[in-house]
């Protein structure tokens, strides 16, 4: 159904790939969270791989920084319409997070949890294989406490709201258990090119 | 949690367009499918180009829910550069109709029966969603203490103003606190200022324990200086939800 005199802006047709349905692309970097912007302290920060309740390891904030960098330059696309290309990430490789403990993924699902109690899931196959990352740098810069510094999870190809801002640890789950904006509404996966923005879209 | 209603695309159809400021209009939009909803949720609408493409946006409800299920108004700020609410602003008319889902967000509510006190900071459109939680306080006959503390940049960016003013004047437990941070003009009991916790610890003066919860909405620059306002004002980080637009 046409919207009568609705045009849109002028589209690029070579970025036609690169922005999925009912995005639209931003220049700037918005900024959405659920409450306060949380004052995080590098000195007791911690990140814990957790299975179930058990904790396997718990990084300080220099012990994760000693982990392999790598750099990530991805587009993002979050579930309010807005797309960003070509955002410049730095962090550890959930690989290389899982290879200094030295464990193969005991579970397939992840529950990736924040400061304030904020949590996400994620399948681990979305995490592995170079996908996914904990960035602690945006544009060669610590990352910003807005945009969820000091650390936050990476997950670019599904909708922004799964890269949790201020992580602090990954939990593998027996089965996929809902994170915040997923019982409140949001897509359980939240793939954007099948535009899996709430619980009902198939 | 709320149950979760069909989120299938409906159409709406544009009853009434009434300007409230000069920047923002609000449209009542009649829908072909009525829903059940909740103070402080939003929807998404779906614009289509002759060529297929679409844009979406999210709009959150200003009406209460007790305006009933087959009827919600959008108020809808032009933004310059934009491209949906330009639309609005200059091609929607009564008649057309508008696809639309929802209601959407279950985090940003409030119902009368969850109680208070109730605290919204509200800066520029982003009183929209706080303005369904005080007109659900009024329409629900609910004696909840709400205080809203609005930052406009004047007078006549005020939304909703005369509404929230006779609201105001009733003394049934509502209290409005206005800030204007670019009005020429000196006006009594109005701040002239960026909101701060002074202006906090003003708006909930009233209220006999600290605000249960607090709701914030804004630009991002407005919800991080409301919510260290209302931090340094003693209220507990755990206590503020907030929605934000704009980068």
């Amino acid at each position: 159904m046409a919207t009568r005199g609705f045009f849109g802006r002028s589209r690029d047709p070579s970025l036609a790939d690169r922005v999925p349905p009912g995005q639209s692309l931003t220049d700037g970097f918005p900024v959405l969270s659920a409450g306060p912007t949380p004052r995080v302290d590098l000195k007791t920060w911690t990140f814990t791989l957790k299975h179930g309740p058990k904790p396997v390891k718990v990084w300080g904030w220099d012990q994760f920084n000693e982990l392999p960098q790598t750099k990530m330059t991805r587009d993002i696309h979050c579930v309010t319409t807005w797309s960003k290309l070509n955002t410049a990430w730095e962090g550890v490789a959930i690989d290389d997070i899982f290879a200094d403990v030295g464990i193969e993924p005991p579970t397939p699902y992840i529950l990736a949890h924040s400061v304030e109690g904020y949590s996400t899931n994620v399948p681990v196959k979305d995490l592995v294989g170079g996908k996914a990352m904990v960035a602690t740098k945006y544009k060669g810069a610590p990352l910003e406490p807005d945009h969820g510094g000091p650390a936050r999870l990476l997950v670019p190809h599904l909708y922004f709201w799964k890269s949790a801002k201020w992580v602090n640890g990954l939990q593998f789950t027996e089965r996929d258990e809902l994170g915040f904006w997923e019982l409140r509404g949001y897509h359980a996966y939240g793939d954007p090119w099948k535009e899996q923005r709430y619980t009902d879209d198939p | 949690m709320q149950s979760l209603a069909p989120l299938r695309w409906q159409t709406g159809t544009i009853e009434q367009i009434v300007p409230r400021t000069p920047r923002t209009r609000s449209f009542f939009l009649k829908l072909s499918e009525p829903f059940m909803y909740e103070a402080g949720q939003h929807i998404d609408v779906r614009l289509t180009a002759p060529d297929g493409y679409q844009a979406r946006r999210g709009y959150s409800i200003a009406s209460a829910p007790e305006m009933g299920p087959d009827r919600i108004e959008l108020c809808i700020e032009e933004l310059e550069g934009g491209e949906v609410s330009p639309f609005f602003h200059m091609v929607a008319e009564p008649g057309d109709t508008i696809e639309l889902r929802g209601p959407l967000g279950g985090h940003f509510i409030w119902s009368s029966e969850e109680g208070g006190p109730i605290l919204l900071i509200g800066g520029g459109s982003g009183v929209v969603p706080l303005m369904s939680m005080a007109r659900h306080r009024t329409a629900s006959g609910s004696k909840v203490p709400m205080a809203l503390l609005f930052s406009a940049r004047t007078w006549e960016d005020v939304i909703f103003r005369d509404e929230l003013l006779e609201m105001h004047g009733r003394r049934d437990g509502f209290d409005l606190v206005l800030t204007l941070t670019r009005d020429v003009d000196k006006r009594d009991g109005v701040h002239a200022r960026r909101i701060d916790s002074g202006m906090v610890m003003q708006a909930i003066d009233q209220f006999p324990a600290l605000p249960k919860r607090v709701y914030l909405c804004g630009s991002n620059g407005f919800v991080d200086a409301a919510a260290n306002a209302s931090i340094e004002a003693g209220i507990p980080a755990t206590a503020i939800r907030t929605e934000r637009y704009g980068g």
